[in-house]
């Protein structure tokens, strides 16, 4: 029953690596291609050439591709592809980086076909931003936010019914029976006079059908597919090794290239002393470019030799120099005055004057890398007449396209991007200036274009490469109402904005204020009649971005630890407490509730446990987390986790699943251990010695459960995130009655008496 | 360059990979991850970091679990490498590869050539592995998605099917 996916053929044969003798191959060869040479009993390791057509010139599958059809009419044709072999193909517009759209955005599709789920395929898209665009991002293809379900939802609605009408038009032709008596089942069309057929057999005859401008979506009550459990459309590939990444890309004369940037952000070029690396065998050539030195040799080993044998000189006079204490230093200078104004509800001043028991906390939150276990790559070749092919794990293919066509002067529809699987991104891969695209255009801009280059990162230039999560800095004072609840709240941030300067900043600037970083507190759903909100910009030439969950990875910790710490402060039970203050506000409650009655939320724990809870919204998806910690000393192990999710239609309850435990996973790794910090401009993290993961060891017992909806679905990448930080720091504090405010933990303060 | 035609000349180095003879004539310093990756085309053991932390680059060296990126290729010389791609001893996948199907227990994916091939290892030595165990054994394979819930899942689950397959637990880590 595992469908065995095609993921998008990229182009026609290649050679494999830089080394002529093993023969030209597709892909790489499977194990029973080599079995067949062993057994012949050759020396020499070979590869069986497969058959390989880029999707411009076939459809998947084989068959045939429907016409495309412009307008905001159902476009089966753009997303869905029926062969004659069966197979239905949905064109995938959204990077899959393991949150598994390649596997929910099909259901959809074959929920409204009615076909069966071992006959469906998919493709990545290509960079088509007319019919490929992200409906949440406008113009723009692209994935981020968790928008790739809730903005295809409606629109792959429709090409899936519009398909299945199509099939259906195409029986009625064939049968001359009326469409009404006309049944589909796993695949199959059906008349009660016996009558049958494959989707296969009546693709070609249903291609020729007028597209319905009208068509009927199915009553969620009918739902077959969606809300049950069935495989990942990937999973064969990802545990077989046939899966391939963009940095298992290889093109036939490929050179790789890797940069050396600066140490310092803000660095440019002063001098490049080339001679050495130069003189490395396997080194072909050494160029500079804007974003620094990169050395293109005929593999990676002799490009990382050549590298370390440059000797650059850079010009650090608009450099960042500072260490991460005068850094913070700064921004709690900074936050001695008032900001630009993210939100003023009452007067939170006049009321914390007036106030009896007012709560003071600071929460410092560090600079984090993404950390994605396959460093960011990208290969560029340029074809004979003059257009580009990039592939890579591309996360903003509209950006990427116009980035790297201006940057190699050529118009964008002379770039073509074809997406490929990416090892993880949490945000990392889709950056407002495609940046590692417009390095890899810029090396190849440097050469005379013969040879395709693969730009690729080590770790070390993936952790010291910036787009990081900016470091931020909270201050909040809160004041108790007598009468129950919180009376006000001051809440002042300081932290960098990654929108400023980009082309998101019109659309994500509210009022002078960067909206994703005061995400979470400005809109806090708890009723404060006194709020303040405002934020100082700290800019520098630190690069930093969007990093799982945006600027949730901190304003959840900070007020749901603020929560906490209030209730405590009433005397309160922290679930009781929060549910008096969220009124007009029935998901949270909802998620609260059900994760609290699962854990047991209240129980008398033995001395050393705690038990805490935190429920935050983000992409519009509600979670809460209860986390029992065991707490010995200094060391402190996280037990278990019990999530409740509220997503709206659960598509995919075990894609849900995976992904509420993995946000949580990912925000733990970091509240546990991660930071980056600077000595003098210079980064002091380098891989995953210095940077560490979450580890199996350190992964708490996980239970999710998931509110039953008939809400719109909503996405799950990035929301299990938020709350995973303060639940565990206020099971800390249940445990020891001491305050983790700060990421990450620093548990040896909890040795202080 | 690459693999030699048929007879070893001198001044290559020679191993098995999957069960075929390999020939490389390169220094033996180059790590085995570079020679798998870019000169036989195995593209199941990944680059994660170069420096052996996190286990993306997994492949077992007689039976015993090695971090390709580091393994230098003079130390591979005339030694049984199984990558990811030669695991399966008939068409079709192993019974770990089964396991972590079954268990969904794939979000990027990356990460799994060294889940799989340390899963393999761990079941060859200790055919019912404790939690505790598990969990020790797969700590020096990092995953970054998350995925920690469903890739343990999927190392007891393929304990049962080992288990309840003799021919299957006497195959692990051998080759094909």
């Amino acid at each position: 029953m595992y469908s065995k996916t095609q993921s998008a053929p990229i182009g026609a044969s290649a050679p494999i690596g830089e080394s002529a003798p093993i023969g030209t191959a597709e892909t790489a060869p499977s194990r029973r291609d080599i079995l067949k040479l062993s057994a012949a009993g050759a020396l020499v390791l070979g590869v069986v050439l497969r058959g390989g057509k880029s999707f411009a010139e076939e459809a998947p599958g084989g068959g045939k591709a429907l016409l495309a059809v412009p307008g905001d009419t159902p476009r089966p044709n753009a997303f869905v592809h029926i062969a004659a072999d069966d197979t239905v193909t949905v064109i995938v517009k959204h990077l899959d980086k393991g949150q598994g759209v390649t596997t929910g955005l099909p259901t959809i599709v074959a929920e409204e076909l009615d076909a069966d789920w071992s006959q469906m395929r998919f493709a990545f898209a290509p960079a088509d931003a007319q019919l490929y665009n992200n409906l949440a991002f406008g113009p723009v293809q692209g994935t981020g936010g968790s928008t790739s379900v809730a903005n295809s939802w409606n629109q792959l609605r429709k090409a899936g019914a519009a398909a299945r009408a199509m099939l259906i038009a195409a029986a009625v032709d064939a049968w001359k029976v009326p469409a009404t008596e006309v049944t589909i089942e796993k695949g199959v069309l059906r008349h009660k006079s016996g009558k049958s057929a494959r989707f296969g057999e009546l693709a070609e005859a249903a291609a020729r059908q007028p597209v319905p401008m009208d068509v009927h979506t199915k009553d969620p009550k009918d739902f077959r597919l969606i809300g049950t459990s069935f495989h990942r459309i990937d999973h064969i590939e990802k545990t077989d090794g046939t899966a391939r990444y963009a940095l298992d890309i290889r093109r036939p004369g490929m050179l790789t290239a890797v940069m050396q940037r600066p140490e310092r952000f803000g660095a440019t070029v002063k001098s490049v002393d080339d001679a050495a690396a130069r003189a490395v065998k396997g080194v072909v050539d050494v160029v500079t470019v804007p974003q620094g030195v990169a050395v293109l040799a005929e593999n990676t080993w002799a490009a990382r030799q050549g590298r370390d044998a440059l000797k650059i000189a850079w010009d650090d006079s608009k450099a960042e120099m500072r260490s991460s204490a005068e850094m913070l230093a700064d921004y709690r200078s900074a936050a001695q005055s008032q900001g630009a104004l993210a939100l003023k509800s009452g007067d939170a001043e006049q009321a914390l004057k007036s106030s009896g028991k007012v709560v003071k906390a600071e929460f410092v939150f560090p600079y984090l890398a993404h950390a994605p276990m396959e460093p960011l790559n990208c290969t560029v070749e340029k074809a004979a007449d003059g257009s580009y092919d990039f592939y890579a794990g591309s996360q903003f293919q509209t950006i990427e396209q116009a980035v790297a066509a201006a940057t190699l002067g050529v118009t964008p529809d002379k770039v073509r991007i074809h997406t490929v699987w990416a090892g993880g991104s949490f945000g990392r891969r889709a950056t407002p200036n495609g940046d590692y695209f417009a390095e890899a255009a810029a090396i190849m801009a440097k050469t005379d274009g013969k040879r395709p280059v693969h730009l690729v990162y080590t770790r070390e230039d993936d952790i010291k490469g910036g787009r990081y999560r900016p470091m931020f800095f909270h201050a909040i004072e809160a004041a108790l109402d007598p009468k129950g609840g919180v009376a006000a709240w001051k809440h002042r941030l300081v932290g960098q904005s990654f929108m400023k300067g980009t082309a998101f900043e019109p659309v994500m600037f509210k009022g002078g204020v960067d909206s994703t970083a005061v995400e979470g507190v400005a809109d806090m759903p708890y009723a404060v009649p006194n709020l303040l909100v405002d934020w100082h910009d700290a800019p520098s030439p630190v690069s930093t971005l969007w990093w799982r969950s945006v600027g949730h990875s901190h304003t959840a910790q900070a007020v749901e630890v603020m929560i906490d710490d209030l209730a405590h402060a009433a005397g309160q039970d922290p679930v009781a407490f929060r549910i008096a203050m969220l009124k007009d506000h029935p998901r949270h409650v909802g998620v609260l509730k059900l994760a609290a009655e699962k854990a047991g939320f209240g129980e008398t724990l033995p001395a050393g446990r705690g038990r805490g809870i935190a429920v935050h919204e983000s992409f519009n998806t509600f979670v809460a987390m209860v986390a029992d910690v065991t707490v010995k000393g200094t060391a402190v192990k996280v037990d278990r986790l019990v999530i409740a999710v509220d997503c709206g239609i659960a598509i995919n309850p075990d894609i849900i699943r995976a992904q509420m435990s993995g946000g949580a996973g990912y925000g733990l790794g970091a509240a546990l251990r991660n930071k980056i910090t600077f000595d003098k401009g210079v980064v002091e993290q380098a891989n995953f010695d210095s940077y560490e993961p979450l580890r199996m060891s350190d992964m708490p017992v996980v239970e999710v459960h998931i509110v039953p909806s008939q809400e719109p679905p909503t996405g799950v990448g990035e929301p299990g995130v938020p709350p995973v930080a303060p639940a565990v720091s206020n099971a800390v504090f249940a445990a020891t009655g001491k305050r983790l405010r700060s990421l990450p933990f620093d548990f040896d303060s909890l040795g202080n008496a | 360059m690459a693999p030699t035609s048929t007879a070893p000349e001198s001044g290559t180095i020679t191993l098995e990979v999957n069960g075929t003879a390999v020939a490389f004539a390169r220094p033996g310093t180059v790590a085995l991850l570079d020679l798998l990756r870019n000169d036989l085309g195995l593209n199941g053991a990944k680059y994660g970091c170069g420096l052996g932390q996190c286990g993306a680059c997994t492949v077992l060296v007689d039976g015993v679990p090695a971090r390709a990126c580091i393994l230098p290729l003079a130390v591979a010389r005339g030694r049984r490498v199984t990558t990811l791609e030669g695991l399966a001893s008939a068409p079709g996948l192993h019974p770990v590869q089964q396991a972590f199907v079954d268990a969904q227990a794939a979000q990027c994916g990356y990460c799994l050539n060294g889940m799989i091939l340390t899963t393999v290892a761990l079941l060859a030595r200790n055919p019912s592995p404790g939690e505790a165990e598990i969990r020790r054994e797969l700590s020096g394979n990092l995953c970054r998605c998350g995925t920690h819930v469903e890739i343990l899942k999927a190392v007891r689950r393929a304990a049962e099917l080992m288990g309840s397959s003799g021919d299957a637990g006497a195959d692990a880590g051998r080759r094909p």
